[in-house]
C-alpha cells in the first residue's frame, strides 16, 4: 500500500511496491491522461511531476512516491487554463495528441523554474520527449507563447 | 417526428432514442451511399439505414464523421464538408464517429465499399458525396420553411443555422424547423451546379480549429488504451520472434504462479498472458520462456537479403511484374545519344506510432454479441476481424472508435483487436490487450526494404526520352507505389517489380513505396542535371517533359526558398518532386554536414503543394509539416534490421526517432492556389525528403547517397568512397 498526494487528493494504492507509478495512476487510480509509450524512460509520454520535478512515471516505483506530491496532466489546472494549455490550443499543437500530456508536464517544469527560457534552453529541456507526429516546432512556439503571455 | 433506426448499431440507439427532431438517413444504393428521408428509408426493402445528419429542436446539428482520427484532422474536416453545404452554424455542430459499417458509411474504392482511412483518402474520397449530402439536408430545410410561410422555396436563403426570407426578414432556425419539419419520401436531388461556389464557402478553406484539440491538452481525450470496463482484466502477448512462427510450448505452470496471473492463452502465432493488472501481465511476459515452431523467415538476414536483391535484378528468370509500359523503351535506349544508370537501396521502416497497439473487447454472457474499442484506421475491418475471431456475424459486433495515438498505415487490419477478442472469449471477461513497445516493434509490420535500378536514355537534344525502373523486394504493391513518374511525360517507359518472398510482415507506412521510389527517381534526375551542367530545376523544365502542374509547384518552391540565392558556407540546397494520393508538390531542403561525425543537419525545409481545394488549411499545413518531419526522421535515423528472422531493434534506444534537437530551424509549407477537387495531404510531405537531402548532399560533397536511411556511418563511408 502506497499513499501519496495525487492532484491535491490523498490516494492509497494497494499494489506491489515495485509497481510502476504509471500503472498505479492509470489503472489503479483511473487517471488515464498520463500515457504509456515505451515503458523504459525513453519517450517521455508518461511524464508527471513528483514534488514539482518532471519524472518518468514508467520508471518510478509507486513505493518511491510514498508521502510525496504527484501531479498529472489532469491536475495541472482544474479548468485547462494553465498558460501552457492555452498556448497549446492557440498554436494548434496536438495532432494525434498521445504524447502531449507528457510534453506539457515537461514544459511546465521548465516554466516553473525559468519563466523566460531561451529557445536553446527549451530544446535542451524538451529533447527527451518524443513526438512522432512531429509537432516539435509548435511545441516550441507554444512554450514561447506561454512564457510571453503567462 | 420519430426516428427510424434500422440495423444493428446498438450503441447509438440509446443516444438517439427519444430526442425528437429530424433525422436523415444514409442508405446504400447502387451508386454508393446516398441520403434518404426516413419514409424512404423505411420503404427500402432490406436496406440498412442509420442516421448521418441529425438536427435537434435545440439547433444542435450532429454529424457523424467517418474520418478516423489519428492526428490528421479528418474527424473535423469530413463533418465540416457536410456543414458547409448544409449551411450549418459550426458552433452548433456536434461531431461523432460514424458507426463501423462500410455498407452505409464507406466510400467506394476499386469497386469495394470500405471505411479505411489510409492513403490520405478521407477528404478526397468523401468530399463530393458529403457535399451532396449536406446540400440535400439544406434543401429539405428550405422546403419546410417555404411550406410554413406559404412562399416559393426558391425565394428563400440560408444563413448559418437558419432559413431566412429576404422579402420580409422572416427567419426560422434549423432547430425550429426540426421541431415541425417533415422529410419527404424522396429527398431532393442535388445537381453539382447547385453546390456552393468556392467564393461562397463559409467553412471550407477558412481558419477552423480542430475539434479534438481541447481534449488533447488536458488528458481527457480517450484512446482505446484508456478505456476501462467493469470486471476488465489486462492482457499482453509475446509473439514468435520469427515472423509467421507458432508457439510450441512455454513455462505455463511457472507463469500461472506469478502474482495476478489469471490465464495464459495460446494464439496462432504467440502466447497471451492475462492478469488482474497490466503491470502483472507485463512482468509475466518478461518471465515467459517459449519455444517456437519454425517460421517462414527462420534464417532471414535483412542485410544479406538486400544484397541478394542485386542478383534477383540480374536474374532473367526472376518473378517479374510489369507495372507500366509506354512507347518503345528498347528503341529509345538503342537510339540514345547518352544513357544513365543508377542503383539505390532502402531499409525496412517501423511505424513507431506513440500509442502501442491495443484494444478492448467485451463479449456478452450469451456469447452472441461483442463490443470492441479500438483506435482504428479501418473500423469496418476491425468489426469484421473481431467477428471472424469469435465466429459471429459482423452485425453482432459493435465497434467503438477511439482516437488513435498515431496510425501511419499500421492500424487498418483489426489484427490486434481480433487477438484481444480471442483472449476475451477464452477467459470469459472483458479484456484490454496492450502490446508492449518491445512487442510492437518485434511483431511489427514494416515498410519493405528495396533495391532499385533506374536507367534513362537521352536523345541528341538532351531530352530524356527513355526510362526504366526496376524495384526488387518483398511486398507486392507496397514496393511500387510512387514508382510511376507521373509528373514527367517521358514518351518511352518500362517499369517493373521483381518479387522475392521472405515471410516478413509488411504494411503500408506513410506513403510507403513513394518514399524510396521518389528518392531513387529524383536522385537520378539530379545526377543527370549535374552531368549536363544544368540547374536541376531548369533541367526538369528543359529535359524531363515536366507536367504543367508539377512545374507550377517547382516554380512556387523556387520562389519560396529563393533557389538561386547564395547560401552560407557549408550549406547547400537540394530539390525533389513529391507525389502521393493525387497531390503533387516540390520540396527543397537546406543542409550542412559534420564531416567528422557524418551527421547531416537539415536547417530549412520548403514545400509547395498542389492538393486541390484545401478544406481545413490549418490542419492541412500541420499534416504536411508532420509528414516532412516523419520523412526527416526516417531518412536520417530509422532502420529496422533482422537476423535469423527476428527484428534486432527493441525500443526507442535502438530504433531512433527524430527529437526536438534535430528540428530544422525553419519549415515553410505553401499550397498552390487551385480550384480543383481536394486530393490527399496526409503523406505528401514525406516522399521528397530523401531525394532533396541526397541531392543537397551531392551539391555539398560531389558524392551521392544511395542507401537510405543516411545514417552517419553510411555518410562517412560515402565520403570516403
Amino acid at each position: 500500500m502506497a499513499s501519496f498526494t495525487l492532484n491535491n487528493q490523498r490516494v492509497s494504492v494497494d499494489a506491489d511496491p515495485k509497481t510502476p507509478l504509471l500503472w498505479a495512476i492509470r489503472d489503479h487510480v483511473g487517471l488515464t491522461g498520463t500515457k504509456y509509450g515505451c515503458g523504459a524512460g525513453l519517450c517521455g509520454a508518461c511524464t508527471v511531476h513528483i514534488d514539482g520535478k518532471a519524472e518518468r512515471a514508467c520508471m518510478t516505483q509507486v513505493s518511491a512516491v510514498e508521502g510525496k506530491t504527484v501531479v498529472t496532466i489532469e491536475g495541472l489546472s482544474p479548468t485547462s487554463s494553465h498558460p501552457l494549455q492555452k498556448a497549446w490550443i492557440a498554436e494548434d499543437v496536438p495532432q494525434c495528441g498521445y504524447c502531449q500530456s507528457g510534453q506539457i508536464m515537461k514544459a511546465a517544469e521548465l516554466l516553473a523554474s525559468k519563466p523566460k527560457p531561451t529557445r536553446a534552453e527549451i530544446i535542451t529541456h524538451m529533447d527527451g520527449n518524443i513526438c512522432r507526429c512531429g509537432t516539435y516546432h509548435r511545441i516550441i512556439a507554444a512554450i514561447e507563447r506561454a512564457s510571453r503571455e503567462g | 417526428m420519430t426516428i427510424a433506426i434500422k440495423g444493428t448499431e446498438i450503441s447509438r440507439r440509446g443516444v438517439l432514442a427519444g430526442l425528437g427532431g429530424m433525422s436523415f438517413c444514409m442508405a446504400l444504393g447502387v451508386d454508393g451511399f446516398s441520403l434518404v428521408g426516413e419514409a424512404q428509408a423505411n420503404t427500402m426493402a432490406n436496406a440498412q439505414v442509420t442516421p448521418w445528419v441529425r438536427i435537434a429542436p435545440d439547433g444542435i446539428v450532429t454529424i457523424y464523421s467517418a474520418g478516423a482520427e489519428m492526428g490528421q484532422g479528418s474527424m473535423t474536416s469530413l463533418a465540416l464538408i457536410v456543414a458547409e453545404e448544409l449551411d450549418a452554424d459550426w458552433s452548433k455542430v456536434k461531431i461523432e464517429f460514424a458507426p463501423a459499417d462500410a455498407d452505409i458509411y464507406g466510400y467506394t474504392f476499386q469497386n469495394q465499399r470500405m471505411m479505411a482511412i489510409v492513403g490520405s483518402r478521407a477528404v478526397q474520397l468523401y468530399y463530393s458525396n458529403l457535399r451532396t449530402a449536406g446540400a440535400q439536408v439544406r434543401k429539405v430545410l428550405l422546403a419546410n420553411a417555404a411550406e410554413k410561410w406559404g412562399v416559393d422555396a426558391g425565394t428563400l436563403k440560408t444563413e448559418p443555422g437558419a432559413v431566412v426570407n429576404p422579402a420580409n426578414g422572416a427567419r426560422l432556425s434549423y432547430g425550429e424547423i426540426a421541431a415541425f419539419g417533415k422529410i419527404p419520401a424522396t429527398l431532393p436531388a442535388v445537381d453539382a451546379k447547385e453546390l456552393k461556389a468556392r467564393k461562397d464557402f463559409r467553412l471550407i478553406g477558412k481558419t477552423i480549429p480542430r475539434r479534438d484539440t481541447p481534449a488533447k491538452v488536458n488528458g481527457s481525450a480517450i484512446y482505446a488504451i484508456d478505456v476501462r470496463l467493469p470486471g476488465m482484466v489486462y492482457a499482453t502477448s509475446l509473439h514468435s520472434p520469427v515472423h509467421t512462427g507458432q508457439p510450441e510450448s512455454w513455462n505455463d505452470a511457472d507463469i500461472k504462479k506469478l502474482p495476478g496471473v489469471i490465464a495464459t492463452v495460446r494464439l496462432p502465432n504467440g502466447v497471451a498472458i492475462v492478469a488482474q493488472h497490466f503491470e502483472q501481465a507485463m512482468a509475466a511476459r518478461s518471465a515467459l520462456k517459449a519455444t517456437w515452431k519454425k517460421g517462414a523467415a527462420e534464417s532471414f538476414n535483412s542485410e544479406r537479403a538486400l544484397e541478394d536483391y542485386v542478383k534477383v535484378h540480374h536474374d532473367a528468370k526472376a518473378q517479374t511484374t510489369e507495372i507500366d509500359k509506354k512507347g518503345d523503351v528498347n528503341a529509345a535506349f538503342a537510339a540514345a545519344a547518352k544513357t544513365h544508370k543508377a542503383e539505390f537501396r532502402s531499409d525496412y521502416g517501423y511505424h513507431a506510432q506513440m500509442e502501442p497497439l491495443n484494444a478492448v473487447v467485451r463479449i456478452n454472457a450469451a456469447g452472441d454479441k461483442a463490443e470492441v474499442w479500438e483506435g482504428s484506421q479501418a473500423p469496418d475491418a476491425t468489426r469484421d476481424e473481431v467477428a471472424k475471431a469469435l465466429g459471429l456475424k459482423p452485425a453482432d459486433v459493435t465497434m467503438h472508435q477511439c482516437y488513435m495515438g498515431g496510425g501511419f498505415g499500421r492500424r487498418s487490419l483489426g489484427d490486434y483487436a481480433a487477438e484481444c477478442a480471442r483472449i476475451a472469449k477464452e477467459v470469459g471477461r472483458p479484456v484490454k490487450l496492450v502490446w508492449t513497445r518491445e512487442e510492437d516493434i518485434a511483431h511489427g509490420m514494416f515498410r519493405p526494404q528495396s533495391f532499385q535500378c533506374l536507367e534513362a536514355a537521352q536523345d541528341a537534344s538532351g531530352k530524356i526520352v527513355g526510362w526504366k525502373h526496376c524495384v526488387v523486394g518483398e511486398g507486392g504493391v507496397l514496393l511500387h507505389t510512387g514508382i510511376r513518374p507521373l509528373y514527367y511525360d517521358i514518351p518511352n517507359q518500362h517499369i517493373e517489380r521483381r518479387g522475392v518472398s521472405h515471410g516478413i510482415r509488411l504494411k503500408h507506412w506513410r506513403a510507403v513505396g513513394h518514399v524510396f521510389n521518389t528518392f531513387a527517381i529524383e536522385s537520378l534526375v539530379d545526377q543527370m542535371a549535374a552531368d549536363a551542367g544544368i540547374d536541376p530545376i531548369e533541367f526538369r523544365y528543359q529535359r524531363m517533359s515536366i507536367t504543367p502542374k508539377a512545374k507550377k509547384c517547382f516554380e512556387t518552391v523556387a520562389q519560396m526558398c529563393d533557389w538561386t540565392a547564395k547560401r552560407p558556407d557549408g550549406r547547400a540546397l537540394g530539390v525533389s518532386v513529391t507525389e502521393r494520393s493525387g497531390s503533387l508538390g516540390a520540396g527543397v531542403v537546406e543542409i550542412s554536414l559534420d564531416r567528422q561525425s557524418g551527421k547531416i543537419r537539415v536547417h530549412k525545409v520548403w514545400a509547395a503543394i498542389d492538393g486541390g481545394v484545401i478544406v481545413t488549411p490549418g490542419p492541412a499545413k500541420a499534416n504536411v509539416e508532420s509528414a516532412i518531419l516523419y520523412g526527416l526522421s526516417s531518412m536520417l535515423h530509422e532502420r529496422v534490421t533482422m537476423k535469423d528472422g527476428a527484428v534486432e531493434q527493441s525500443n526507442f534506444h535502438d530504433y531512433n526517432l527524430m527529437r526536438m534537437s534535430d528540428l530544422p530551424e525553419e519549415m515553410h509549407v505553401e499550397f498552390v492556389d487551385v480550384d480543383t477537387r481536394p486530393t490527399g495531404l496526409g503523406e505528401i510531405g514525406n516522399p521528397f525528403i530523401g531525394g532533396a537531402i541526397s541531392n543537397a548532399f551531392f551539391k555539398l560533397t560531389g558524392k551521392r547517397l544511395r542507401h537510405m536511411p543516411f545514417t552517419p556511418d553510411r555518410v562517412l563511408a560515402t565520403l570516403k568512397a
